[in-house]
Order: structure tokens, then C-alpha cells, then sequence
């Protein structure tokens, strides 16, 4: 499933595929670590568009809600039929 | 003398190396952006003596801020480069580390946080990153001192590998494919200290989180700073310094102009701290007795909030009210920071990105946001006539904040966009590190304020025995009285203010105001005009023409906020009403109108798309 940043679920997993938006944006996203084919884990959003929170490797990023509507995710499958898995 | 530049990524350490090497003095906290200036040092390491210059943090050599630009620009004049690595976070950090491989300048990689990167899981083979790099690899921690003698020891064998410049794609590859030669990550539980670092994100539990922080931290200061300063008057001002002072007064013979400036005007024979206003008497006590107190308590607050790493956590859970006044939940920072003292909050604005959002940060903070120094004075003069009052004083400066920022945002061209920033782990600040700040934090202002305070106090007693201020005083009556409500006199303390607000406030004790008369002096005397050191790097931060607007909307804000006041508090509607309603304003108003940043920072990234 594709989402955006803001679509995805808190405690959802997935893999960034695609960054919509100018140079700038995908330099400063780079810059901190967050490009295509990084895996992240959404922490949270903050409601009435707020900005979300990921996990990337080990640490945190935050971005504002304008900028996560364009970081599109492959979010990983349900978790429900792996029943070994925890998060 | 050759010079070493510590780089590297914000918050992983540099300036903690920075103060391990030379010994130097350095603010140092646990979120990006701390550092905003280059500081320099000295390290000697018995064979060669070095200048170490201690660079803002960057993500990259391509500057997205004026802090970072600093950093970038430090590297090209650096003899050899010490490029501090967070351990914990590799990946991301090797981004720079590549990027300063392709200069033409000798490179040392200092490791750092090794040992909380094994608390994390995190293993890392040194002597193949090493390999791989081409260059010295030192693991170190440096708030210990670990590994540092061995870096300073690396320092000759310092190798200059200048490599073919890389595009983004092949650098990330090629440090994907280094990571994962040299790192490995066993699985652990997720410590205390994490579940509530993202706690704290989480809006359910992060929104009383924040609450509870600001309140306690309110609380702490205000009832703490309180107590000891009665404490101080009590023990130490009423008690033997007056009686050394009344001596003093005696052997100058009880009046005469040195008299005058050093003990003051002698109340009923006596000296009153509050109202002699002698460099010695009230220019002490001011410093020493009542901002002192409430200083040292915030400062203790601000220390741990920014140790522990919860300001940038903060900063997400207000974006969303933020990017109503035109600003993002990053300038909270140096809103915060003004409380302490308006000049560093107007150095941290640097990490905001655009010029507008600057100008928007360093306008709104200068106006609204009174330093502690003066607040101290504010909460022992405004407070003795009720909290009502007090709270009027609050409320009138928040809804100023808000307002202001509101008719900015709509009437300035552009946009703020949306935040991307890192969020540091929740670390348990160290005693020692806090006890080195708080002492560094207090002995700057005895040194930066007494001169402006105790010249302050000089420069009224000088402008009082000439007749300058009655002069003007009377000058001035008709606008003063007539628009704010306070008498002529009061003239004097909106001079002396632009040198030291502390002072200002002060002055208003001789005046004889009443209740509300103190609100609106409080007020104006907050809005009107930064004082003289906040103005100077004002000037420098923003440029001469930013500078003149921004001093015009004081004037004016500062002004119609006065005589608002006069208007209303206690003839129309009673103090409590007042402060409750202009809250309730404040916190309407944005919801009503809402932001406008979000649809043009959209459309302006579909169109870069």
C-alpha cells in the first residue's frame, strides 16, 4: 500500500519511495538521512495538520505536515497474519 | 599557528570536544542548533600549539541556513578538519564525512557517543571504517574525556585523501555499502527514557506533557525566584549591607553629590532599597537582590529542559499554533530562550531558514517576550497589588504576540514552509554538566549587566540633579498623560530603558503609580523598544533596513497596547476579566482565522515538483 507520510498509520512501518517536491526539499530531506528506499517507522502525527514524527534508523525526525503530504511510503503489509512479529 | 575546525552534524558533540580540547567555556545543550557562532580556542599539544574553532553543526557542505553557512565557511579556512561522527546515527553522518573527504583538507574522524551507540545496539568495527575511509577514526565520549587524548594524539597522522566528488545518489550508495560493511545492530527493548521520548510526541499524552512542563516551570520560577529573593532582602539586604551602607552614609555626611549617587536619597533617615536609588543602595539590590534570584532559577529550569532534550519535542507540539503567527514550531527555541535574556534568543533565530521567518521571530520576541531581569522586577512591583494585575501583564504581552504575528504573516509577502528537523534522544542531564552551565550562565550576566545596571542607576541620578528629567517630563506630559494615563515623569524610565529595562522598571517605584498605572508601564516598557545589547545584535542579525521596521511596529504596538490598557483596565472592566478575556482572544483569534502557510508552502511544492 502507498500513502503519504500523513496517510500512514502511528506504529506503521514502510519504506520511502518517492519524494514529491523541488530540489530544495528533497536537499534538506537528504541531508537528514530521509531518501528513497529508507525504511521508517511513523511515531506520530499531530491532529489538524500537524507535523508527523518518524523513527529513522536510530534517531527521530519531525516534519511539518506541507512536507509529509509529499514523502510517499510503501507501508509494510498487515502485520496481523505474522503473529511472531512485535513492535 | 595552524588552525583544527570541528565539523560535523548538529547536536553530536562538537562543542563538548570543543570545551575537552581547550578548556574553553561553551553553552552546550542537547538539541540542534546550540552553537550558532564559531567559538575558538586553544590546544596545545606539547609539540605544536593549535587554534581550535568550534563550527555550528551541518548536515551538509551545501548550506540550507545561515548557521550553516558559518560551518561551510569555516571548513575552507581549516588546516585540519576533526569531523566529530555521532556513532548512534553512522548512516546519516557519514553524509558530511564524504563530503569533507572530497576537500583538499587533512581529516580526523572522532567517533563520538560510542558508548551510548552500544547501549543502543549499535556495534561498529573501527579499524575497518578506518580502512575504508582512509583516515584516522577515534572512537571518543567526550563528556567523559574517553579517546580524546588519543584524537588529540591522531592529529599528526591527520591524512589528506582528496577523492572525486560524488552526486547524492552514488554518495548515499557508497556510504550505504560502508555502513553495512562496518556496523553492526543487535535488536534491544526499548528503554524507559524512549517510551517516554515518544510519549511526548503522541498527542494524547504529549499536549499534558507540554502543559505540565510549562506550568511547573512557571511555577518553579516564579515561587522559587520569590522566596529567595525575600530570603536575600530579608537576610542580607535589611540586614547587615544596610547597616554598612548607613555607615557609609554617615562618613559621606549624609548628603552631598557623592552621596547622592553612591546611597541615594535617605527615606525618612533610612535607606530604602527600592526608592534611594543609589548606584550602591538600589543599583545593587536590583542586580544582586532581585534579578539575581529569578535568574539563576530559570537559568537552572532552561538548563535541564535543554539537557534533557525535550525543547525540540516542544517545538512539535506547538508547529501547528506556531504556523498561525507566520513562524514553525522550531522558533519556539529562542522564545523560550528570551525569557533569560533577549540577545542570545535573538543569535538562536539564526536557525530559523528564510529572512521572513527571522524577521517574524526576532520582531515578535523583542516585543512580547520580557527578558527575566525585568520580569523579576515586574512580578515584585505589579504582584504586590494582586495577581490580577500581574496576570493583566501576561496577558496583555501574549496577546500582543499573537496579534502581531497573526497581522505579519497576512500583511508580509511569502510564507513560512513547514519544519524538517531531527529530534534528540532524552538524555538524563549530568549534575555537573548543569551545576558548569548554570555558573556560566550567571557569571555572564555579572559581567555583561552590572555596567549598564549600576550605569544606569548613575546616568538617572546624573539626568534627576540636572533637571533633565522634569524637563522632559514635562515635555512630554500632555502625550504621556493623556494617551497612557501616567504622569509625565514616567518619560524617564522609557530612556532609561533602551540602556537596561531592569532599571526602567525600577525607576517606576519613586512614581507613586497605582495598580493600574504600573500594567500599562509594565507594558509599554516590554513592547516599546529592545534595550541597548538586544538592539545591537538586532541590528546585526537583521540588517539596518529589517531593523527599522521591526522598531517601528514596537513603537507603534507598544504604544496602542497602552493605551488600550488605559482604556480599559479597572474604568471599564476589572483586572481579572481583562487578563481572562485577552487570553481567551488570543486563543481564539487564530483558531477563527486560521493559517494561510499551509496552501501556499502545497502549491509552492507542487509547482518545484
Amino acid at each position: 500500500m502507498e500513502v503519504s507520510l500523513v496517510e500512514m498509520k502511528p506504529g506503521q512501518t514502510g519504506v520511502i519511495y518517492k519524494m514529491r517536491g523541488g530540489s530544495n526539499l528533497t536537499l534538506k530531506l537528504n541531508q537528514l538521512g530521509l531518501r528513497e528506499g529508507k525504511r521508517i517507522k511513523k511515531i506520530s502525527s499531530i491532529f489538524n495538520r500537524g507535523p508527523v514524527t518518524i523513527n529513522v534508523d536510530n534517531y527521530q525526525v519531525a516534519v511539518g505536515y506541507g512536507k509529509a503530504t509529499r514523502i510517499m511510503v510503501e507501508v509494510d503489509e498487515l502485520e496481523k497474519d505474522s503473529p511472531g512479529r512485535q513492535s | 599557528m595552524r588552525k583544527i575546525v570541528l565539523a560535523g552534524n548538529p547536536n553530536v558533540g562538537k562543542s563538548v570536544v570543543f570545551s575537552q580540547l581547550t578548556g574553553s567555556r561553551v553553552m552546550i545543550s542537547n538539541y540542534a542548533g546550540t552553537t550558532v557562532e564559531f567559538t575558538k580556542g586553544l590546544l596545545n599539544t606539547g609539540e605544536e600549539p593549535f587554534e581550535v574553532l568550534d563550527a555550528p553543526g551541518t548536515y551538509s557542505l551545501e548550506p540550507t541556513s545561515k548557521v550553516e553557512e558559518v560551518a561551510s565557511s569555516l571548513v575552507a579556512q581549516a588546516d585540519i578538519v576533526i569531523n566529530v561522527v555521532d556513532a548512534t546515527n553512522l548512516e546519516r553522518n557519514l553524509f558530511l564525512t564524504t563530503e569533507l573527504l572530497e576537500r583538499n583538507v587533512p581529516l580526523i574522524v572522532a567517533l563520538n557517543m560510542i558508548d551510548e551507540a552500544g547501549h543502543k545496539g549499535v556495534k561498529i568495527d573501527v579499524e575497518k571504517l578506518e580502512d575504508l575511509l582512509g583516515v584516522p577514526v577515534v572512537p571518543t565520549v567526550a563528556v567523559s574525556g574517553e579517546g580524546l587524548k588519543e584524537l588529540v594524539g591522531s592529529l599528526s597522522k591527520s591524512v589528506n585523501r582528496k577523492k572525486a566528488p560524488l552526486n547524492i545518489s552514488d554518495r548515499w550508495s557508497y556510504i550505504g555499502n560502508l555502513v553495512g560493511q562496518v556496523q553492526e545492530i543487535t535488536h534491544r527493548h526499548h528503554s524507559w527514557l524512549e517510551k517516554l521520548q515518544d510519549a511526548s510526541l503522541r498527542p494524547l499524552t504529549g499536549f499534558p506533557i507540554a502543559a505540565a512542563v510549562l506550568f511547573l516551570a512557571f511555577q518553579l520560577v516564579i515561587g522559587l525566584g520569590e522566596f529567595i529573593h525575600e530570603a536575600m532582602e530579608d537576610y542580607i539586604f535589611e540586614g547587615f549591607y544596610e547597616t554598612l551602607l548607613l555607615y557609609l552614609s554617615e562618613v559621606l555626611g549624609s548628603g552631598g553629590f557623592l552621596h547622592n549617587i553612591l546611597i541615594g536619597k535617605l527615606v525618612d533617615g533610612n535607606i530604602d532599597f527600592e526608592e534611594s536609588l543609589g548606584v550602591l543602595t538600589t543599583g545593587v539590590f536590583v542586580e544582586l537582590g532581585v534579578v539575581l534570584p529569578f535568574l539563576a532559577v530559570f537559568y537552572l529550569v532552561l538548563g535541564f529542559l535543554e539537557d534533557s532534550g525535550y525543547l525540540p519535542r516542544l517545538a512539535v507540539m506547538v508547529d501547528r499554533s506556531m504556523h498561525r503567527l507566520g513562524l514553525h514550531g522550531y522558533s519556539i527555541i529562542p522564545m523560550v530562550l528570551g525569557f533569560g535574556c533577549n540577545v542570545p534568543a535573538a543569535l538562536a533565530a539564526r536557525n530559523l531558514e528564510s529572512r521572513r521567518e527571522r524577521f517574524i521571530a526576532c520582531t515578535l520576541m523583542s516585543v512580547a517576550i520580557p527578558c527575566m531581569a525585568q520580569l523579576a522586577l515586574i512580578v515584585g512591583l505589579v504582584g504586590r497589588h494582586g495577581f490580577d494585575y500581574l496576570a493583566v501583564v501576561f496577558a496583555a504581552l501574549f496577546f500582543i504576540w499573537v496579534v502581531l504575528g497573526l497581522i505579519i504573516d497576512r500583511v508580509m509577502p511569502g510564507y513560512t514552509p513547514s519544519m524538517v528537523v531531527e529530534i534528540p534522544p532524552y538524555r538524563i542531564p549530568s549534575f555537573k554538566a548543569q551545576a558548569k552551565k548554570l555558573a556560566m550562565r550567571i557569571w555572564g550576566f555579572l559581567v555583561h549587566a552590572t555596567p549598564y545596571i549600576l550605569g544606569g542607576i548613575l546616568v538617572v541620578n546624573i539626568l534627576y540633579t540636572l533637571g533633565i528629567i522634569h524637563f522632559l517630563g514635562v515635555l512630554f506630559a500632555p502625550a504621556v498623560q493623556g494617551l497612557l494615563g501616567l504622569p509625565g515623569d514616567a518619560v524617564s524610565t522609557l530612556l532609561i530603558g533602551f540602556l537596561r529595562k531592569d532599571v526602567a522598571v525600577a525607576m517606576m517605584i519613586p512614581l507613586g503609580l497605582s495598580a493600574r498605572q504600573l500594567v500599562i508601564g509594565a507594558v509599554v516598557l516590554a513592547a516599546y523598544f529592545p534595550c541597548a545589547a538586544t538592539f545591537t545584535v538586532l541590528v546585526k542579525e537583521m540588517g539596518v533596513a529589517d531593523m527599522a521596521k521591526s522598531a517601528a511596529i514596537m513603537i507603534v504596538t507598544a504604544f496602542s497596547a497602552g493605551f488600550i490598557l488605559n482604556l480599559l483596565l479597572d474604568t471599564v472592566v476589572p483586572a481579572a476579566y481583562l487578563a481572562a478575556g485577552l487570553v481567551v482572544l488570543s486563543i481564539i483569534l487564530p483558531m477563527v482565522l486560521g493559517s494561510t502557510s499551509d496552501r501556499r508552502e502545497l502549491s509552492d511544492l507542487d509547482e518545484t515538483a
